[in-house]
């Protein structure tokens, strides 16, 4: 009973690991430029399929993966040059379509080099399942969560301790005073949409080995991880963390408990109660709008 | 949801008025007639292109595709116009608007086919299903603005999605089921041109009252939510009554076309509801021209036909698809209509 | 009869109490003002007024019936309008349907009239439009009758948001700080419109920190400071006020 409860609870952290790197993504790209990039997921689909395709040539497993994390953190920086810079001052709904536009283009570009087939990532050491406390874990979950734990004490350590990190929170906070004290605004959106692109590649390579991946696995990706993002709050670091593993917990505890039918609706049905009854989300910030 | 009507006498009797007599030239400028706003006004002529093409088109048309994508092109404007009255004038974006297109679709398909209710019957109830669901959902979801609403709006259109690929017993789940042809008063619709002449005066109708609503205090207020909705609350505007109202309508409209398109093309899959086909709907709008109805009609032939261009090199077809639509949101952020529009107005005197 | 009364009200923000057991009475007629340095709860009192916010404690007066539970656009209905210190332009309209914007009260809003362009609707709007563009005039925008809202400078939008005010034909009409943002010679306009609205019968309460500008035109004037009353009388009265002398002029 016991065990049954800690099973989902893995499988549940896991991917609301997964769940938590794309909301990361989000929540940077909007504190630095308040867009909602929909191509978010997609980051994580190029970061699965590159390093798929990266090992098939014959590169050593680690330095594959790495090369296909900093692919994504390349395609950030190329999604803002070619889609957002251009458009800076177009308005909510155009930055919206021209994010959905790069997100089907990457889509498209994926198909036509890497076919429309499912692929799987070897497990990075072994599947040998763990057994503890009546549980199975797989080794490739420790890697979610290890190297989730890590990017998040990087981020932290970044975002406090680095002259660039502070400069993009302060971007984030008030962009005109940013300006005024010096801070490279424009320097500023191109790290977050690297660090966004980044941060989508590391979920797509490690979570490629349990979910499988393919051209399309960004788009529910994608939408979960902005669930998570306004779960706790758009934004929030914090916010985006936990928003993502209450999602991935609550996910796994319906379709352990009650179905699977409905596990992808969770997220959507989970949404929609916070925004109408926290509409700034679990960790979010109420604004009042002045008159 | 009705007391935005007040009391007009309460208003006026003893309200102390104040006036000046315009120059008589200025007055002159705002009653002057201008062949221009004639021929760039949607409802004079765009109407009449509109109306010309719909009547003429059947001359050139060829075989069965051609009509086909006509059909397709009509059911899709008629959808983009109302979805513009929510999203270009009164500035509320939905990104599940494809969920009341399919959710109109499987509930007059259902009705009709499983349940033997009459054709109209089944479409009626369609269209009132999906006006009580977006009736229900308007208040709390129109409370939210910006991205906090396109979230909710995406989340609400991916539930019914989710709700309807699973629901396989109803629905006949992934795998879309079959519909019966319609029958209306013992006469089978099944002819492309019969089909094309239905869509394509619901087309025109569903044009003529759109602009209607948008030249009117209804339209005005719409508009007024969008550019500054402390400015029309406080102008006497129930902004909560009239947000709701485009929403019913925009949904209704949807429904309906939904109903329409699982009678014609005899089969409906769960795609016709999902995110997908929510973001064309919206890229229709956007990409024609936000807050033009004739941007709407473009925006709708435009993505109607592409598809079919592209077609060709299939491999290709989302490439181009997205690059596209970044493109045109790069360059004519104001979408293709009302960009050309003010090229022209530029040129005339 | 009074047209707005104020009783006890107290509105608190966090632990700061932006009005404070704020009581005073606007009769017919006139301009009246409302005034105190920045941060004294100008603003914050029409927005308790126009019931953009809800007061902590206390209660407002249209005409003596109790507006507490009104939403904004049904106060609105009551003959009350305003305009805003941070202007509140449709940019995606042009100067004259911003303006009809303000007539909305007296048309017909409702769905199917519209929906089905009843002669009633077009004549309206006709009128409507002649109107409104009487309107532009009165407050001196005659040539921007045809423009659009984006295209027009800061000073003529102030006063668009007067006319749209005024279309809505109010028994009280609350004007925010009319001449922020205004150089001297925009200001001296501006008081003319409003004086001549005063002598039009128009109840206007006005909300200002420039004195200069109230003191010329205003019959009543109601002195804030930290949300409370610190004075209310004449502009002679308050001229010679010792504590308005020290808490405001003083500062200035």
């Amino acid at each position: 009973m016991f065990s049954d409860f800690l099973q989902f609870l893995v499988t549940g952290v896991t991917i609301g690991a997964t769940y938590a790197l794309v909301a990361l993504g989000f929540s940077i790209i909007y504190n630095a430029s308040h867009v909602i990039n929909f191509a978010q997921g997609d980051f994580v689909m190029i970061g699965g399929m590159s390093a798929v395709f990266i090992i098939a040539t014959g590169v050593p497993m680690p330095v594959a993966l790495l090369i296909a994390v900093l692919f994504g953190g390349l395609v950030g920086i190329l999604l803002y040059k070619g889609g957002i810079e251009p458009a800076r001052d177009a308005g909510v709904i155009p930055l919206i379509i021209i994010t959905v536009g790069a997100a089907l283009f990457l889509r498209g570009v994926a198909q036509v080099v890497w076919g429309r087939s499912y692929h799987a990532l070897p497990p990075f050491s072994g599947d040998e399942p763990i057994r503890f406390l009546g549980v199975v874990v797989m080794p490739q979950s420790l890697w979610v969560l290890g190297i989730t734990v890590l990017i998040v004490a990087a981020l932290g350590y970044f975002f406090t301790r680095t002259m660039l990190g502070k400069a993009i929170l302060a971007t984030s906070h008030n962009r005109d005073a940013a300006k005024l004290m010096g801070i490279n605004t424009n320097m500023v959106l191109l790290v977050s949409f690297a660090l966004a692109g980044l941060l989508g590649a590391v979920a797509g390579v490690i979570v490629a080995p349990i979910t499988f991946t393919y051209y399309e696995v960004g788009v529910m990706l994608g939408l979960k991880g902005f669930v998570a993002a306004v779960l706790g709050g758009l934004g929030s670091f914090v916010g985006a963390i936990a928003g993502g593993v209450i999602l991935g917990v609550t996910e796994a505890m319906m379709a352990g408990y009650i179905s699977s039918d409905y596990k992808d609706a969770v997220a959507f049905v989970l949404i929609l109660l916070i925004l109408f009854f926290m509409p700034s989300g679990i960790f979010g910030k109420g604004g009042v709008e002045r008159v | 949801m009705s007391d935005h009507k007040v009391d007009n006498n309460a208003l006026a009797a003893d309200n102390p008025t104040v006036s000046a007599r315009p120059p008589a030239e200025a007055l002159r400028e705002l009653r002057r007639w201008r062949w221009q706003d004639l021929v760039f006004s949607a409802r004079y002529g765009g109407f009449f292109v509109l109306l010309a093409a719909v009547l003429l088109a059947p001359l050139f048309l060829e075989g069965l595709y051609e009509f086909d994508l006509a059909i397709l092109v009509f059911i899709n404007a008629s959808v983009a116009i109302t979805l513009n009255l929510l999203v270009g004038y009164a500035g509320q974006i939905s990104l599940g608007h494809a969920a009341f297109f399919g959710l109109g679709g499987y509930g007059t398909a259902i009705l009709a086919t499983r349940h033997d209710w009459p054709a109209l019957a089944a479409l009626l109830a369609g269209v009132l299903l999906v006006a009580l669901v977006a009736f229900v959902i308007a208040r709390p979801i129109l409370r939210l603005k910006g991205h906090y609403l396109a979230m909710a709006t995406l989340g609400l259109g991916m539930i019914i999605y989710l709700i309807i690929t699973t629901e396989t017993g109803l629905t006949g789940g992934p795998d879309g089921m079959s519909v019966a042809p319609m029958e209306v008063f013992g006469y089978l619709v099944f002819d492309e041109l019969v089909w094309y002449w239905i869509t394509g005066i619901l087309l025109l109708l569903i044009y003529w009252l759109s602009v209607n609503v948008i030249e009117s205090p209804v339209g005005r207020a719409l508009r007024a939510v969008h550019g500054s909705e402390i400015a029309a609350i406080n102008s006497g505007v129930n902004v909560t009554h009239y947000k709701t109202l485009v929403f019913v309508v925009s949904a209704m409209v949807a429904a309906l076309m939904g109903g329409l398109f699982a009678f014609y093309s005899g089969f409906i899959t769960p795609t016709s509801s999902d995110f997908m086909h929510s973001i064309e709907f919206v890229v229709m709008v956007v990409l024609g021209g936000m807050a033009s109805v004739v941007g709407a009609v473009v925006g709708a032939l435009l993505l109607t036909l592409l598809p079919q261009f592209l077609a060709a090199m299939a491999d290709y077809k989302w490439l181009v698809y997205g690059l596209i639509l970044m493109l045109v949101m790069i360059f004519m952020p104001k979408g293709l209509v009302p960009t050309v529009h003010g090229w022209i107005r530029r040129w005339l005197p | 009869m009074s047209i707005l009364r104020v009783e006890s009200l107290t509105k608190v923000f966090g632990g700061l109490r932006a009005i404070d057991d704020l009581s005073f009475t606007i009769h017919p007629g006139a301009v009246h003002s409302v005034i105190g340095p920045n941060g004294a709860g100008k603003t914050t009192l029409f927005n308790l007024i126009t019931g953009v916010y809800k007061p902590t404690s206390g209660r407002v007066l249209i005409e003596d019936r109790d507006v507490s539970g009104l939403a904004t656009h049904q106060r609105a209905a009551l003959g009350m309008s305003r305009t805003f210190q941070n202007l509140q332009i449709c940019m995606n309209m042009t100067a004259i349907e911003n303006v009809m914007l303000g007539r909305h009260l007296h048309l017909d809003g409702r769905f199917l009239p519209s929906l089905f362009r009843l002669p009633r609707i077009v004549r309206g709007d006709a009128e409507a439009r002649e109107r409104c563009a009487e309107l532009m005039e009165y407050v001196g925008l005659g040539k921007y009758i045809n423009a659009e809202a984006s295209g027009m400078p800061y000073g003529a939008l102030k006063r668009l948001e007067i006319a749209r005010s005024l279309a809505a034909e109010p028994k009280l009409l609350l004007l925010d700080e009319p001449a922020a943002g205004l150089n001297t010679t925009e200001t001296a306009e501006l008081d003319g419109v409003i004086a001549r609205l005063g002598d039009a019968g128009v109840t206007v309460v006005l909300v200002e920190h420039d004195m200069k500008l109230v003191m010329n035109i205003s019959e009543h004037i109601v002195v804030l400071n930290y949300g409370k009353k610190l004075a209310e009388g004449t502009a002679d009265e308050i001229r010679r006020n010792p504590d308005v002398i020290a808490a405001y002029l003083g500062a200035a």
